[in-house]
């Protein structure tokens, strides 16, 4: 593709033309733009872990590899003047590299693998209703910060604070666990969304290849409770396994050490209505209503009011005298609906949902949507994510540099290249090495039998 | 009909009689060209009816009766040795029928899968294992060590679905979680490790996929066979019947159905008021407060806007009015225009959507701020009381359309709405809410003529 190179080569005299007009050293104004995402892609984006990664070892010598397969993946990018280029796809690391460093996309999102390229879909729309159909796509599923207005008290729409990012730990805690432990998946990726969420990609084979109804059960196993106007929806004499294990092991003690106070939930009247009201029993709700109320001249006590009124509550609810099953139901039905990871369902239900690539540019945050370790995922915080300008800057820094190692690895990007690769892609590709080798195995068993036959 | 391969028999089971057929390859029977059209009628009523009886959310033991009635008064035969072949028959012309499109497909899978589900729960424990048997189910018992090692968890799981401990199980299946999808969906199974243990009573569930998966390619299959020759070979004698038998029973999609031209832009308001089901006026006035709906709700207003006349260029003039003030019209145009022209089919795939139907609206599962899905079903007592109190239902109906709810016969309960506002009544039930719209324009108009 020669038009594709020297489009590279100018790309590489841009930067350096640039620089002039700014002042020297690590200084790079904050914001967004175009010139300083063609750096960003032509110095720092991870073009081939990505190509790697959705060639699901694909991209090998071994005979058994499916060398179309990479072909068949949508991308989709978003420009800068707002075009929006759905079905693009690309046959190799380079093509992709190229057509991302061209055009340089505000947003890449990435699709499912189609049946045929998707880029020739209209050759095949005649062919009947399965003439273009997806047939593989990670398992998706997105949380947005957003979705929690109702019950976080320090933000509201798309900001996100230290306060009530925590939520967002609580449902990569959740959520990780159960792909893992219950449905037995390995290969989960977490990245955060770049502004107010977070986003995640299961990429087992078994979950690539799951059909809608099993995407959308999937979904459902995950749902919270449906009407937050209901008062208690956690029905039944016992919580299922799964709740059970979110309750005891992440819910119940990020409610109590963390939210309860961080998000001061019984601080004022409004409030504590707001948990009041989930309670059925009307003698327990005045009860503790009329302590609150009146509460305030004895505040003289060190303790944290919310936690305080907390305790009240609990103690009220799970006392001995209380002994319908509903009542003691309810903190747990309290904790499940300000705790427990509220999804984006459709995004996970549908195979053809499009979600946004790791290591994009958020083009509002200028936050890069760097990878989440699960396992250490409270230590993340967003405000510190790497931005595009203090990546280039960290650039003009490194200065003049002799040839020799990735350029990523000198910026505050390295630790998430290499997380990505270590934790995430190197597995992933040693199990998909390992199943195209035993399918093909396989085969030429089957192969060999027939032909004894 | 056409003649296939026998049947396959197997001598697993020789005692048990099975009266469940799989379908698994047409008969090589002889069928009698009335027999070929009356035998499907009388399967097409009753899918028919469990398509009815699943819209008007019944509950699985009320199904369970609706599904043996309806079998018993239809699909009999005086000459009991027929009964079999005219289960079969049946099935395999309503094959023909409804293969032909994706959405004739759809239909016909889930009431069929529906209709199979119930009559395998209506079988005795030996016929269901014979059955899972004929299905070559790969599925062991779970070994009794096994058993005792997970105990705690599958009791919590048979507490937390409800007090009827069923018979305390122990015989479970351990299957990969995929198969059971509606299990795990309702999370009425521990599943550990990627596998589901499905207790006995909940063997349908594993049957039930099968059937499913089954019978869905072959409906592909079939499909692909009606294009390719059936078709034009039989363009004389089946073709005139097959064609006909589809459209006869299946109601209305209302995707066509602009009886009442166009509704303009400026007499909307007055049209929600006097027109639109409770769903679509809650959507209608959420809209108007929050100038935002989240995409469950748009999709829901707009295809059924859509379906009652409003045209594109009106669509969009609409949403992006009511959006801007809190999007803004640059992000609505870059947002939520596509979606808009998609649901028109001027976008994508360039489907022509049809509005949503009552069922697939009570099915519906809306979240935290959504606020689509049937209010008969998805509101609170208070809420639903509220709504009916702002469109004019009084006292005496509106307990009658609470009691409806506590039912959950949510679609009856919209039915004795629909005869409140309009004080008339309302025979054939409401099954769509632009069936509710056309039927309230009906009476509108003709109360003006007579006026």
């Amino acid at each position: 593709m020669p038009r594709g190179e020297s489009e590279n080569g100018r790309d590489d005299m841009l930067i350096d033309g640039c620089e002039p007009e700014q002042p020297r050293g690590n200084s790079v104004p904050d914001g967004f733009n175009t010139n300083y995402l063609k750096v960003y892609y032509g110095k720092l984006f991870p073009h081939h872990d990505i190509f790697k990664w959705m060639s699901y070892g694909n991209d090998g010598k071994h005979p058994a590899c499916d060398r179309s397969y990479f072909g068949q993946r949508e991308f989709s990018f978003t420009l800068d003047n707002d075009i929006y280029l759905r079905f693009q796809s690309f046959n190799s690391a380079s093509e992709l590299e190229n057509s991302i460093n061209e055009k340089c996309p505000v947003k890449i999102d990435i699709g499912p693998v189609y049946n045929v390229d998707p880029a020739k879909r209209h050759a095949y729309a005649q062919a009947g209703d399965n003439g273009f159909a997806p047939v593989e796509r990670e398992l998706i599923f997105d949380v947005d910060i957003t979705d929690y207005d109702d019950v976080r008290y320090c933000c509201s729409g798309a900001d996100v604070c230290l306060d009530c990012w925590p939520l967002m730990t609580v449902a990569v805690k959740v959520i990780d666990t159960t792909l893992r432990d219950d449905f037995g998946f390995n290969h989960v990726l977490w990245v955060y969304s770049g502004r107010r969420g977070v986003h995640c990609w299961v990429c087992d084979e078994k979950a690539r290849r799951l059909n809608n109804e099993q995407r959308a059960a999937i979904a459902d196993y995950f749902r919270g409770n449906e009407n937050s106007h209901k008062k208690v929806s956690l029905t039944g004499h016992a919580l299922h396994p799964f709740l059970a294990r979110s309750y005891t092991e992440v819910l119940k003690g990020f409610f109590e050490e963390k939210l309860l106070s961080s998000q001061n939930l019984f601080s004022n009247e409004e409030r504590f209505e707001k948990i009041l009201e989930m309670i059925p029993d009307e003698s327990i709700t005045s009860e503790l209503r009329g302590k609150w109320q009146e509460s305030r001249r004895s505040s003289i006590s060190k303790e944290d009011i919310n936690v305080v009124r907390w305790g009240q509550l609990k103690q009220m609810l799970q006392s001995g005298k209380q002994k319908g099953q509903g009542l003691r139901r309810c903190v747990e039905e309290i904790v499940f609906s300000y705790a427990y990871p509220r999804l984006d369902m459709e995004v996970s239900k549908h195979m053809n949902h499009l979600l946004k690539a790791p290591f994009c540019i958020h083009p509002k945050t200028g936050r890069v949507c760097i990878p989440i370790d699960p396992n250490h995922c409270e230590e993340f915080d967003p405000t510190t994510v790497p931005t595009l300008s203090k990546l280039l800057g960290e650039l003009n820094m490194g200065g003049v540099k002799a040839d020799g190692g990735d350029e990523w690895d000198k910026t505050s990007l390295g630790k998430s290249v290499r997380y990505f690769r270590s934790s995430f892609l190197q597995p992933l590709l040693k199990s998909c090495k390992e199943k195209i080798e035993s399918s093909y195995s396989a085969k030429l068993q089957e192969s060999k039998n027939s032909l004894s036959w | 009909m056409e003649i296939v391969r026998s049947q396959k028999r197997t001598l697993a089971a020789p005692i048990v009689v099975l009266t469940l057929p799989l379908y698994r390859s047409a008969p090589s029977l002889e069928v009698r060209l009335e027999d070929f059209e009356l035998f499907a009628i009388d399967r097409l009523r009753v899918l028919k009816g469990i398509s009815d009886g699943l819209s008007r959310g019944k509950k699985p033991d009320e199904m369970e009766i609706l599904v043996r009635d309806m079998w018993k008064k239809n699909m009999s035969h005086p000459q009991a040795s027929e009964v079999v072949n005219k289960d079969i028959i049946s099935h395999f012309v309503l094959r023909l029928v409804y293969c032909r499109t994706e959405e004739l497909r759809k239909w016909f899978l889930s009431m069929e899968t529906t209709l199979f589900r119930y009559r395998f729960r209506l079988e005795g424990h030996e016929v269901q294992r014979a059955l899972m048997a004929e299905f070559d189910l790969p599925y062991k018992i779970v070994s009794n060590a096994e058993f005792e090692s997970v105990k705690e968890k599958l009791g919590q799981v048979a507490r937390s679905i409800g007090p009827y401990s069923s018979n305390a199980d122990t015989i479970y299946f351990k299957v990969p979680f995929e198969e059971v999808p509606e299990l795990v969906a309702s999370r009425r199974v521990f599943i550990l490790k990627g596998h589901a243990y499905v207790a006995m009573h909940q063997v349908v569930s594993l049957v039930v996929t099968q059937f499913r998966s089954h019978l869905s390619k072959a409906l592909v299959l079939t499909n692909r066979k009606w294009t390719s020759t059936i078709r034009e070979r039989e363009k004389d004698r089946l073709t005139p019947i097959v064609e006909a038998l589809s459209t006869s029973y299946l109601g209305p999609d209302y995707s066509q159905a602009r009886e009442f031209a166009e509704i303009s832009l400026k007499d909307i308001d007055q049209v929600a008021k006097s027109s639109f089901p409770l769903c679509m006026r809650h959507l209608f006035e959420k809209l108007r407060e929050d100038h935002h709906l989240k995409h469950g709700g748009r999709m829901q207003l707009g295809l059924f806007l859509k379906s009652v006349g409003l045209t594109l260029d009106d669509a969009l003039a609409f949403w992006k009015a009511e959006f801007s003030p809190k999007v803004g019209a640059e992000r609505f145009d870059k947002e939520y225009a596509y979606g808009i022209r998609h649901n028109y089919g001027k976008e994508g795939k360039r489907m022509d959507y049809t509005p949503y139907s009552c069922q697939k609206i009570i099915s519906s599962t809306p979240g935290v701020g959504d606020h689509h899905g049937c209010p008969f079903r998805h509101f609170s007592e208070e809420n639903l009381r509220a709504a009916l109190g702002k469109i004019g239902v009084a006292n005496h109906a509106m307990e009658d359309v609470i009691d409806k709810v506590r039912n959950r016969h949510y679609q009856l309960a919209c039915t004795l709405t629909f005869e409140a506002v309009h004080g008339s009544s309302c025979d054939a039930g409401i099954n769509h809410p632009n069936q509710y719209f056309i039927d309230s324009q009906k009476i509108l108009q003709k109360n003006n003529s007579t006026v």
